[in-house]
């Protein structure tokens, strides 16, 4: 018999993303696409004023309307919703999906439409006529938190929804703090370095907006809901707890997901009240976001200043580190917003041994849109922070900013560290990061071309930085919802293999990477494995995507479902081959004994005898199902270096990024190709922070970026070519040996620009500059400096 | 981004769109390619009623020379305009202007026309029409007439256009010696500065010269003193220098918002004349 054809390896190839044919062709299928017989669209009247005292809402002529179905306000919903939860154990005011009262944003909703189509709701939500009180607006939180001009929730004196939790050394859990060894490290220093800075506001515009269909059916009692959604299990714990239903009742589907970048994490007002109406009703519900509804209505980002001093000897040796974070969290509490914060403290170190670190934290409310987790939530702010610190301490000595850097590092054989934060890194190799970044970009050949630029009277800068970054979220003390994550894999009858994984993809790619996987540890084509994921009635447990944790978790738990089947798999084959199930090998779609290929039997026939398995080995149950939870004992912390040179035109202040060099470590690779477009979407992202994107309210609270006309996406035209390289240091945290990268490109790339940016104007006296590289920020910086 | 409830026609000649757009009456509006239209309509700031589309009138669009003018027609997109073989080596001032429009989905669908009409003070095609001297050809029911741009944008989105008239083209003199230079607003793509310069050289001097400048203030506008400090002059890089430091200089009322204030535009205004002339004259 000719042997079957040998299949490759495919766990660290370049495989193609399987689901990227249908994405890219218009064949997937997205909320929008829904449709359900007696279906009724849903639209949101939202306050234009960004604070007030809700008058009166007159509805008649809304309600006289043709194909309306029903309006509800705010009082309405109340009756059939509580006020939302949050996932954080922070003290929170009470948030109604639709406002009853008052409105404390542009935005918010007010009152809700039910109408047969998309085009009457819109129409008759305009002709709902809301009359609201103004109340002064603050925007500015440090100005908000002197209580005034306003106090936006009145159980919140001076709109502090967080004040002042502190952190790092001498700082104990139950919150006791001694100063003794910060002050003195600031006392010893020989050179202290003290800077307030913005990291600004970002909206994250995924390209689809958000949208649910809800359909309750009432013969069944049960609950079927379709959202845009990061993590669909979610969504049905807190739709079933909302809604009055078990969790047995709800199932939520993510069905394709154009992108959510931390935004789609939270439970929004609209999910709930399309559950709410729907069961109400007795109908299916839809209801998609515009584009500019998702410009107020969708959480934003960061927004968040530290006013950063570090304390370091003339040697470069850091000895101290303050960090005083004032969050604008905006006008309400969200699932994770009160958290985000929390992880840019957890994060101070970053790389290095710092001996001693102050923390303390300040979330604000302020009356703008809410935040929550945008790409790398809590860590970029980190990173940026400190690395523009880093890169102020390095420029105040004359120092390398490399070797400040280096002089720093937590070393090599120090894994796993525990900082004074409270993580534990779990392996690292700073230096080898460094040392590949300054060799790939040719950091000294940059340096003589950056100075003969300057010497043609060019602004040409250069810009390093260094990250660590907290991801495979992670232990189940450290996540309300749950640390784990499930995978259930099966081999169906005709030999091919279903897997589910609860690590909801939405741009990820876990479709192929999970088959690669499976395809290795079963030895079957990749073509004969499909991954199944954002149901709840098909995937049975899950949490969720985020925190760079599909990966390392999701994957770690797809990986052992799968050992727990293929050694049944091997028992039943060990029966049909009168063989020892120790010696049963699975090899190029077959399965036999070792050492005797002639012998072996196809994958379908030993999927077929476990399906009819006549006779029934003893002690084995019929049938190739198997599940697994795992929960890991740790986060993973990837790390890397990344290199940016930047120039500057003098005439204008224009900037134009010319080179950018990363560095990455996330581990173990299973598809470079797949972790490349990871890096390259966070780079994207993390440099139209540093160049492009900014959030932009005025004093009464309008977001005055409120449209793509005004709120600038980078472009494929902005960037230059990027250089990606890779240092691998493995995870002990997880049997593969990976850590997740869906964030790692937001880290590193903001300060290595803001800081090639200070280079290239660093003859004007400037030693920082807050974000965006606005150009007219950049001139008047070069007039300034000319004057 | 829902608009309010219109109809659609779809006219097939000059002549159906003005008798379309009279039935219409005060509801009717035509739409070109639609790129500044539309987006006003999802966010409900324009309500018509009758949309009357030209865009696919025969004749409306293409490029022609005759008689040594070029003619454009009202409906050509912009990625014709800047793709044009004609353009580019008789008046390669008006391709760059097309081609630094937008995006590619913006160069592709929306026009001359539509953009000389709407008059956005931000917009890259008035600036250069200025600088050409061009005429705009304008249809109405009772004949045709010509206005040159100079008398054409008046204010803030508005020209010397009736509702119930159509351009049906814009025509000009190619001059070779001129070009176009634009500060990005980095969102849109639309201009914060646009200065279109053009050059009359003969014998090594200037003769005269035309400047348009959009973005700076409430309609594209030229700069009169400039103009005149070039006449005359050797055409030279000193010429240039001393000439551009009077741009700007003659504005009141420049525009700000949140991407550029008004000294910023101001400054603009000279760095982009000086490199609008800069570049004209490596043209001549
Ligand atoms: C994202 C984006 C970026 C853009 N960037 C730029 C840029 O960088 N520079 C720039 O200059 N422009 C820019 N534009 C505008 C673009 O050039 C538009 O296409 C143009 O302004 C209008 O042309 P249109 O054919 O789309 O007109 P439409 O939107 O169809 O019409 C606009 C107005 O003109 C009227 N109209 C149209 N044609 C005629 C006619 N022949 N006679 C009389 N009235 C007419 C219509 O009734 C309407 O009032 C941008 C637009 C978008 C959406």
């Amino acid at each position: 018999m000719a042997s079957p054809p040998v299949l490759p390896k495919l766990v660290g190839e370049r495989v193609k993303r399987r689901e990227d044919p249908r994405l890219i062709q218009g064949r997937a299928t997205y909320v929008d696409d829904l449709k359900i017989a007696g279906m009724q669209h849903l639209a949101f009247k939202r306050s234009d004023v960004a604070h007030g005292r809700i008058r009166s809402i007159d509805v008649s002529a809304a309600e006289a309307m043709n194909g309306v179905e029903a309006v509800l306000t705010g009082a309405q919903i109340a009756e059939m919703l509580a006020p939302m939860p949050i996932g954080t154990p922070f003290p929170s005011p009470p948030h109604r999906a639709v406002a009853m009262d008052v409105v404390r944003y542009a935005g918010e909703p007010v009152a809700v439409v039910v109408a047969s189509n998309r085009y009457t709701a819109r129409d008759a939500a305009d002709a709902i006529v809301v009359d609201i009180d103004p109340l002064p607006v603050v925007v500015d939180p440090e100005a908000a938190m002197t209580g005034q001009p306003t106090v936006i929730h009145p159980d919140f004196p001076n709109n502090l929804a967080v004040a002042l939790v502190p952190s790092g050394t001498g700082v104990t859990p139950d919150g006791k703090v001694d100063d003794t060894a910060i002050d003195k490290a600031f006392a010893d220093a020989e050179v202290v370095i003290s800077q307030r800075m913005m990291n600004q506001r970002l909206v994250p515009n995924a390209i689809e907006p958000r949208g649910v269909v809800a359909h309750y059916e009432p013969g069944k009692g049960s609950m079927t809901i379709w959202s845009s959604t990061q993590n669909p299990h979610i969504l049905r714990t807190m739709i079933a707890a909302m809604t009055g239903l078990g969790q047995d009742q709800v199932r939520a589907i993510a069905p394709e997901v154009g992108g959510g970048f931390g935004a789609k994490i939270n439970i929004y007002g609209e999910e709930y009240v399309a559950a709410a109406i729907s069961k109400r009703l007795g109908i299916p519900v839809k209801w998609v976001e515009d584009r500019s509804e998702a410009f107020v209505a969708t959480t934003h980002g960061r927004d968040i200043i530290g006013y950063v001093d570090i304390a370091a000897m003339r040697t470069g040796k850091v000895l101290g580190l303050k960090l005083r974070l004032i969050a604008d969290i905006g006008a309400y509490n969200m699932l994770l917003t009160a958290a985000i914060p929390t992880l840019t403290m957890l994060m101070a170190n970053g790389t290095y041994a710092i001996p001693a670190i102050r923390t303390t934290l300040t979330e604000v409310f302020t009356n703008k849109t809410p935040t929550d987790a945008y790409r790398g939530a809590g860590r970029p702010e980190a990173t940026y922070f400190l690395e523009r610190a880093m890169d102020m301490l390095a420029r105040e000595l004359q120092m390398d900013p490399g070797e400040l850097r280096r002089r720093n590092f937590i070393a090599p054989d120090a894994f796993p560290y525990a900082t004074q934060m409270g993580a534990v890194y779990d392996s690292g190799d700073y230096g080898k990061a460094l040392d590949l970044a300054l060799e790939a970009s040719g950091w000294k050949d940059l340096v003589v071309e950056r100075d003969a630029a300057r010497k043609d009277g060019r602004l040409v800068g250069l810009g390093l930085a260094m990250y660590v970054e907290v991801c495979g979220l992670g232990p189940s003390s450290s996540l309300p919802t749950g640390g784990w994550e499930h995978s259930q894999v099966t081999i169906e009858r005709d030999g091919r293999i279903s897997a589910t994984t609860g690590a909801s993809p939405h741009g990820q790619g876990n479709e192929t990477t999970f088959a690669q996987m499976l395809a290795d540890q079963f030895s079957v084509p990749i073509e004969h494995i499909t991954i199944h994921h954002g149901d709840t009635g098909v995937v049975k447990q899950g949490i969720g995507t985020f925190g760079s944790r599909s990966q390392a978790v999701g994957g770690t738990a797809l990986h052992l479902a799968g050992g727990k089947v293929k050694a049944k798999m091997a028992r039943f084959a060990a029966a049909l081959l009168e063989a020892h199930e120790d010696d049963i090998v699975f090899e190029n779609g077959r399965i036999g004994v070792k050492g005797s290929p002639a012998s072996a039997r196809t994958f379908a026939e030993v999927a077929g005898y476990a399906y009819v398995p006549v006779p029934l080995p003893p002690g084995l149950e019929p049938g190739l199902s198997e599940g697994a939870f795992f929960e890991p004992a740790n986060n993973t912390y990837p790390f890397g270096c990344h290199i940016s040179m930047l120039e500057i035109d003098r005439e204008t202040g224009e900037p134009k990024l010319l080179k950018l060099v990363a560095v990455d470590d996330a581990g173990h690779l299973i598809n470079p190709l797949i972790v490349e477009g990871q890096i390259h979407g966070g780079l994207a992202q993390g440099i139209g922070q540093a160049m492009v994107e900014e959030a932009v309210y005025n004093d009464d609270g309008q977001l005055l970026t409120g449209s793509f006309m005004d709120y600038a996406l980078p472009r494929a035209t902005d960037f230059p070519r990027f250089e990606l390289h890779a240092t691998v240091t493995p995870t002990p945290v997880n049997p593969l040996g990976a850590k997740g990268v869906g964030e790692a490109g937001t880290l590193g790339s903001t300060p290595s620009i803001v800081n090639a940016a200070v280079d290239a104007l660093s003859q004007f006296g400037v030693t920082h500059i807050d974000m965006m590289l606005r150009p007219e920020k950049l001139w008047r910086i070069i007039q300034g400096g000319q004057a | 981004m829902i608009p309010t409830t219109f109809e659609y026609a779809r006219a097939t000649s000059l002549g159906d769109a003005l008798q379309k757009l009279k039935a219409a009456g005060e509801g009717g509006r035509l739409i070109a390619g639609g790129h500044s239209l539309v987006p006003l309509m999802k966010l409900r700031l324009s309500e018509p009623q009758v949309l009357i589309d030209i865009s696919r009138i025969p004749g409306l669009s293409g490029i022609d020379e005759h008689d040594g003018r070029i003619i454009i027609g009202a409906a050509t997109v912009h990625h014709d305009v800047a793709s044009s073989a004609v353009l580019q080596a008789r008046c390669p001032a008006v391709a760059e202007a097309a081609a630094s429009i937008g995006d590619p989905q913006v160069r592709n669908r929306g026009t001359i026309g539509g953009s000389v009409a709407h008059a956005d003070p931000s917009a890259d095609m008035p600036a250069v029409l200025l600088a050409l001297d061009a005429e705009i050809h304008i249809e109405g029911p009772d004949g045709g007439r010509v206005v040159t741009a100079s008398d054409f944008f008046l204010d803030l989105f508005t020209v010397d256009m009736r509702a119930d008239e159509i351009i049906a083209s814009v025509q000009f003199t190619p001059v070779r010696s001129a070009a176009y230079a634009k500060l990005y607003q980095r969102a849109s793509h639309y201009a914060i500065v646009g200065v279109a310069a053009s050059l009359d050289v003969s014998g090594g001097a200037i003769a005269s010269a035309r400047i348009g400048v959009t973005g700076a203030t409430s309609h594209a506008r030229r700069l009169i003193n400039v103009e005149r400090a070039l006449a005359g002059q050797p055409l030279s890089t000193a010429t240039i220098e001393s000439a551009a430091q009077l741009a700007g200089l003659e504005l009141d009322e420049v525009n700000a918002d949140i991407h550029a204030s008004a000294e910023y535009r101001r400054a603009m205004v000279q760095v982009f004349t000086r490199r609008a002339l800069s570049a004209a004259m490596a043209r001549s």
